[in-house]
């Protein structure tokens, strides 16, 4: 079945892009964050923010800064003073998302230039960020129980393991990949040359969930600028395409699900696929930036995006195919795990990641083989949400 | 592929005070239901769906998590905009553009009764360091703005009482309206000051509710019974701080109409504009955004309320659905409504509330105090 009604007729570029340091407890207020991300990403394109036309910004739940209509809040910093201004909201899927929006508002013909802004930041929610977390939850059948996050990526990964016979050794290597990764990002956060034994020492948070595979609270915001394709060409001699976007929301009856697949990470994929027109994904994509809030999060999420076999991905990694030099490079930034989780701006990390990969110019990070085409993919809400983009260098 | 976005259905549960026997996912389901009814379409024809809504009003952190069931919209793409209707609105509109999609709904809904205390959440908006002044009304942004409004335009406190006694008159002709009610300049006049000069009956009172607006692309339109074409759509946001304000006027209004005018390819707004929905949170923001949106110029939008000429029969009728004063203030689900109302204006069905050759409306939105964010709308028979 088709998942979009035809393709879009107008293109729409990548022609700069941002990223403030990843951190835990900035001086910065949030505003600071996203106009240094914002600035960085206007200087590197070539463009000042008078020549903007509208402005995108992502940031997730409100009750972190304890400021109501946080979006409206946050605007000067992102830039978007006199102008057209969106927050788009799919909670943790948000980073993404942000520049589905943004490419909605260019292809749409509506805009030529649009600044895109992630931000986040987690410190100031006291005492602990897991505090905001508990009102996500239903208010009837679920508060009362006072889950919150880490309880919940507990069960679905012990469903991960359980369904496929997966061991936690091989969930580990996710943290020690990622976080080696992330030693070559000049913005990581919480970098490491670690061993499976090191994570697995590490105390546990909710069983078999253990510290060192979860991502750290931080604080941090990033940006693109997006541009139609006349505008592009004439500022840029690089732009990166965004070739298909797609995003899918399931049920928030979560209890009812599967949780060992994430269904609506396939059909957010299966979108951005089709747009893109992506027939083989495995051979087609060549450097990929799933989602890896937590270390079982990467492989439940490369399945999901047909770019491992179910319950396959573990030893698809213990084989090397996901290392920086390997068949299909995943989480060359350093992901999550190693650059940080301000939650919207670390799905935003993941396009600015791509960005500079398919331009050749991610330093120490670069994977070999000029890659041509990326996936960044983001999830969210109660392990509800997919959001997905394909970029590429045509 | 023709860019023209027309909105083919609208579903609206009549607003009121207290909804003790719908939950908001229950109206949400009602809303959709009608909507989708109204339009001639299922659940299932509809390619990507938007939902409106803002954390702290709901109760819940990441509410966006629970819109899909009651829309029919499990396992599609939705995606939630916390922000006014109208860029809900917007957004439909630009997928739609796009091409990847016909048919998309936009839900809003609001359950207001299940909020202790409104103030405080207001409060929350505010700059923690600088602004944010506990145990003070959040209603003084909008005293001072009116105050400010009235000494730059010389308007008389009546005119404003004027607003709220049109508006809760015109809200007697319309069902979905929570506060029709027949009250004199007096009445209002008399009602306790919040903050000087705003008093309590020009502040609108809260509401629950939910609507969905079912947007088509022109193919899609044509096979509807009874498409509104979005001729126009704009929204924009000035400053968030309240030290880097005009006060006066109503600047993001401004700029949000210029560029739904401009989309509409619309020159002299107060000849083409036959009728406007706009928005009335508080009743000197009427005369505020009818000015911003250049219907009726600064010096005479006094005069010409108290004469009448914004009254359901006079030569601009503003509000003929009661406005925020007359149905109920719904938070950001607000523009969704007054669209709703616009669409049945066009479509002839207003029945009671009906304006004369409703041919083409304007809709303007505002988020609220302490926000200078807001949307327009220019919707047309053709």
């Amino acid at each position: 079945m088709s998942l979009i009604k035809r393709k879009p007729q107008r293109r729409v570029a990548i022609i700069g892009a941002g990223l403030s340091l990843f951190m835990r407890r900035a001086l910065d207020t949030g505003k600071e964050l996203s106009y240094y991300a914002a600035s960085q990403a206007l200087d590197a394109a070539g463009v000042r923010r008078k020549d903007i036309q509208a402005v995108v910004m992502a940031t997730a739940p409100d009750a972190f800064d304890g400021v109501h209509m946080k979006g409206e809040w946050l605007l000067d910093g992102a830039g978007g003073v006199g102008k057209p201004y969106l927050r788009a909201y799919v909670g943790g899927g948000s980073g993404v998302f942000s520049i589905i929006s943004g490419w909605m508002m260019v292809a749409s013909g509506l805009f030529d230039l649009v600044l895109v802004v992630a931000e986040e930041k987690m410190s100031s929610c006291q005492p602990h960020p897991q505090g905001a977390f508990l009102t996500i939850f239903d208010h009837i059948i679920e508060r009362p129980l006072g889950p919150n996050l880490l309880w919940i990526f507990s069960l679905e990964q012990q469903r991960y393991m359980a369904a496929y016979g997966i061991q936690n050794e091989d969930i580990a290597l996710v943290s020690v990949k990622n976080k080696h990764n992330a030693l070559a990002h000049p913005a990581a956060q919480v970098a490491a040359q670690l061993t499976v034994k090191d994570v697995l020492d590490s105390e546990v948070v909710a069983w078999p969930v253990h510290r060192l595979m979860v991502s750290p609270i931080s604080d941090g915001a990033a940006a693109v600028v997006l541009a139609s394709e006349h505008v592009a060409q004439r500022l840029t001699d690089h732009p990166i395409w965004i070739q298909g976007v797609g995003w899918c929301l399931d049920t928030s009856y979560w209890g009812n699900r599967d949780l060992a697949y994430p269904r609506y990470v396939e059909q957010a994929a299966r979108m951005a696929y089709e747009m893109a027109g992506i027939t083989e994904p495995r051979r087609q994509i060549h450097v990929a930036e799933p989602y890896d809030p937590f270390a079982y999060k990467e492989l439940h999420h490369l399945e999901g995006l047909q770019l491992a076999d179910r319950g396959k991905a573990p030893d698809d990694l213990a084989g090397g195919r996901f290392d920086r030099g390997g068949e299909l490079p995943t989480c060359p930034s350093g992901g999550l795990m190693g650059v940080g989780n301000p939650i919207a701006a670390a799905g935003l990390m993941k396009i600015c990641e791509l960005f500079w990969q398919l331009r050749g110019e991610a330093g120490a990070r670069q994977v070999p083989g000029n890659p041509e085409r990326g996936l960044a993919q983001a999830w969210g809400d109660l392990m509800q949400v997919g959001t997905v983009a394909v970029l590429g260098v045509r | 592929m023709s860019d023209r976005v027309a909105v083919v259905g609208a579903g609206e549960v009549p607003l009121r005070p207290l909804s003790p026997r719908q939950s908001y996912r229950e109206m949400g389901f009602e809303a959709a239901t009608r909507a989708y009814d109204d339009a001639g379409v299922t659940h299932q024809d509809i390619d990507s769906f938007v939902s409106v809504c803002e954390d702290f009003h709901e109760g819940t952190s990441i509410t966006d998590e629970y819109t899909p069931d009651q829309l029919g919209a499990v396992l599609r793409p939705v995606h939630t905009v916390a922000g006014d209707g109208l860029q809900g609105v917007a957004a439909a509109v630009m997928l739609i553009r796009t091409g990847i999609a016909d048919l998309v709904a936009v839900e809003a809904h609001c359950k207001t009764s299940n909020i202790l205390a409104h103030e405080q959440v207001l409060t929350m908006a505010l700059d923690p360091s600088y602004e944010r002044l506990p145990g003070i009304t959040p209603h003084f942004v909008a005293g001072m703005e009116m105050r400010r409004y009235l000494h730059e335009t010389g308007a008389p406190e009546d005119a404003v009482a004027m607003v709220v006694v049109k508006n809760r008159r015109h809200a007697l002709s319309n069902p979905v309206a929570a506060y029709g009610e027949a009250l004199s300049p007096d009445d209002v006049l008399a009602s306790a000051a919040v903050c000087a000069p705003l008093r309590e009956r020009e502040i609108s009172p809260p509401a629950d509710g939910a609507v969905v607006l079912v947007l088509a692309s022109e193919e899609a339109a044509r096979r509807t019974p009874k498409p509104v074409w979005i001729r126009g759509v704009g929204w924009a946001s000035d400053s968030p701080w309240l030290a880097a304000r005009s006060w006066g006027q109503a600047s993001y209004a401004s700029l949000a109409t210029q560029m739904a005018y401009q989309m509409a390819g619309i020159a002299k707004p107060d000849q083409e504009i036959r009728f406007a929905e706009v928005d009335d949170t508080y009743a000197y923001k009427e005369l505020q955004h009818l000015e911003a949106a250049q219907l009726i110029p600064r010096a005479d939008a006094a005069r010409i309320v108290l004469e009448g000429g914004t009254r359901r029969g006079g030569r601009l009728p503003v509000n003929p659905s009661g406005g925020s004063l007359g149905m109920g203030y719904c938070f950001d689900a607000t523009a969704l409504y007054r669209t709703a109302a616009a669409v049945r204006q066009i479509r002839g069905e207003a029945g009671r509330a009906q304006v004369e050759r409703a041919a083409t409306g304007l809709v303007v939105s505002w988020r609220g105090i302490p926000t200078q964010s807001g949307g327009a709308l220019v919707l047309s028979a053709d």
